[in-house]
């Protein structure tokens, strides 16, 4: 229950708030105060240390900061990374989204429990999972490594493997929720018309919840994006290689904080691009 | 409608909730605050809480010398983070609260210092010299650092902005070797683990770290290391809460018995 909830709420904020909600105060005039001032409080919370970012932001000698050679191999590293994993999440769990809201199986709550499972747990602990799976010695790595000579950790590929771990449950519930809400009639009614199973999924379901797609993949993005845990306990820190933007800001914050802020404001800048611009362009369709 | 009525109430006993306990946590603090300065009388007697911020790599033996602390003085508690001394010393200047800070080189040290955040000159304790982490029973027959730029072995080392990484590119540059890792880890701790997860053939690591893995990694010194062998520095920060037990906590760790515990760990004496 609590994962559709959490779903929908994302992709109405996605879409732009919950307009029809709005509901005609009753009583008493005006937002009481009992809630104004925890709202308020709630609001600088959140805004108040970006804006101390930019207020520290060293902006005399932002552009040598960002122009250097490591900032842009590792912004280049990041977006590549966080794209290639939301693609990955699309393509497999869309279809898990599906099988768990439109399939009745016994045990499918727990199923659900368990694909939400990453989005509490701390990331490096998803990490040393990682590892343990498809790490040199792990329970599938070892089979990689000793039939194809294939080793994940270290990679680039290792770096998508690990955000997508974490990334792909806010695809699964968003679509998920989506796919609850919509009507499934539209298929059954592709269904007596002759379509398969899949192609009522293709053509009918598909463009039915691709804004709740949209949405789950903005969140997915945007978490890969932001990973630090899991991607530096799975796949290490080697700049061009492994190391992307979340890593290159911890490690520069070691010697030079200033570093470390303006890499921050480029993070920073990318994600209200990337969220304003696709809330121009696909959530207010929806 | 009622149903909605019912959870808006719900949300707000869940709001009232949270608030309460966020005033509950801020009196606690300031309550432990007041109780540490409040308590002039108390110049002998050492009580209370200290906060020492020190390196990764001094985690087991300073682990030691706190519970022989507390033995020794009843009523007070030694609370340690341990962690990459850059990273620690970035969170002293940024306002971190802690009463001393035991650092893994002069250079992490100097950042506190020259912030102004240190009381006093910060004194070196210990040396660390590094070694060369294996598989245990090495079997990739590793005998020197030279034997780490050979192809098809995956090294890690410490990224060059923590001191153990530093000292590695100090030893690597004395003896002209150029060694490519697959990966920088972010502090010596991780470098080691990559290692006993047997995800990496080796990694370049403190002799104490080889030593506290026990046989879950073999250790093969490398003479380069003589190149590279790191200070640790420890001072009173300014901002201390509890002098008093801070003072004594230092005086311990260089006393005959907390050398002791560190020589057993594998430091040198300074």
């Amino acid at each position: 229950m609590i994962p559709n909830d959490k779903a929908d709420a994302a992709t109405e904020t996605l879409r732009g708030g919950t307009r029809r909600r709005r509901v005609r105060s009753g009583g008493g005039r005006g937002v009481p105060l009992p809630l104004l001032l925890p709202a308020l409080l709630g609001l600088a919370f959140l805004i108040v240390p970006l804006i101390a970012l930019l207020v520290r932001t060293p902006w005399h000698n932002l552009p040598e900061q960002l122009t250097s050679a490591e900032v842009w191999q590792a912004l280049k590293l990041s977006l590549f990374c966080a794209t290639l994993a939301t693609a990955v999440s699309m393509v497999i769990g869309v279809p898990l989204a599906w099988l768990l809201a439109r399939v009745e199986f016994p045990g499918r709550g727990l199923i659900r429990a368990l694909v939400t499972l990453p989005l509490v747990l701390p990331p490096v602990v998803g990490g040393v999972a990682l590892l343990m799976a498809f790490g040199r010695n792990g329970i599938i790595g070892q089979w990689l490594d000793s039939w194809f000579g294939i080793t994940l950790p270290f990679t680039t590929t290792g770096v998508v493997i690990a955000e997508a771990f974490v990334a792909m449950p806010f695809l699964v519930i968003s679509v998920e929720g989506t796919l609850r809400a919509a009507d499934p009639r539209y298929e059954e009614a592709a269904m007596t018309l002759g379509a398969s199973k899949f192609t009522a999924f293709r053509r009918v379901t598909l463009p039915l919840i691709a804004p709740g797609i949209a949405a789950g993949a903005v969140l997915a993005w945007a978490r890969a994006l932001g990973e630090f845990g899991a991607t530096i306990t799975f796949a290490g820190n080697f700049p061009g290689r492994t190391q992307t933007m979340p890593l290159a800001v911890y490690l520069a914050l070691q010697s030079d904080p200033e570093a470390a802020i303006a890499l921050s404001l480029v993070l920073l800048a990318v994600s209200i691009a990337v969220l304003a611009g696709l809330r121009d362009r696909w959530m207010t369709a929806g | 409608m009622t149903r909605t009525a019912r959870r808006s109430r719900r949300t707000l006993q869940v709001t009232g909730a949270g608030a309460a306990a966020l005033l509950a946590l801020s009196a606690c603090s300031s309550g432990d605050a007041s109780s540490n300065k409040s308590d002039p009388s108390a110049s002998d007697k050492i009580s209370g809480e200290v906060t020492v911020f020190a390196a990764a790599s001094l985690k087991e033996s300073f682990t030691t010398l706190g519970k022989q602390f507390e033995k020794e003085h009843p009523g007070t508690k030694v609370t340690f983070s341990f962690g990459g001394s850059d990273s620690l010393a970035a969170s002293i200047t940024g306002g971190a609260p802690a009463d001393v800070f035991a650092s893994a080189s002069p250079k992490t040290m100097k950042i506190v210092t020259d912030a102004g955040d240190a009381s006093g000159t910060p004194a070196t304790f210990v040396r660390n010299e590094l070694e060369i982490a294996t598989l245990p029973g090495n079997p990739d027959k590793i005998g020197s650092l030279k034997d780490l730029t050979g192809s098809g072995l995956k090294v890690v080392l410490c990224d060059k902005e923590v001191p153990c990484g530093a000292a590695a590119q100090k030893a690597l540059a004395a003896s002209k070797l150029k060694l490519t890792p697959v990966s920088y880890e972010q502090d010596v701790k991780a470098a080691l683990t990559k290692v006993e997860l047997k995800e990496a053939d080796a990694a370049v690591v403190y002799k104490t770290d080889v030593h506290a893995a026990g046989d879950k990694v073999e250790g093969v010194e490398f003479p380069e290391s003589a190149d590279a062998i790191n200070d640790y520095p420890m001072a009173l920060l300014k901002d201390a809460q509890n002098t008093e037990a801070a003072k004594a906590f230092m005086a311990l760790v260089q006393s005959a018995e907390g050398q002791k515990v560190l020589t057993e760990a594998g430091f040198r004496k300074p």
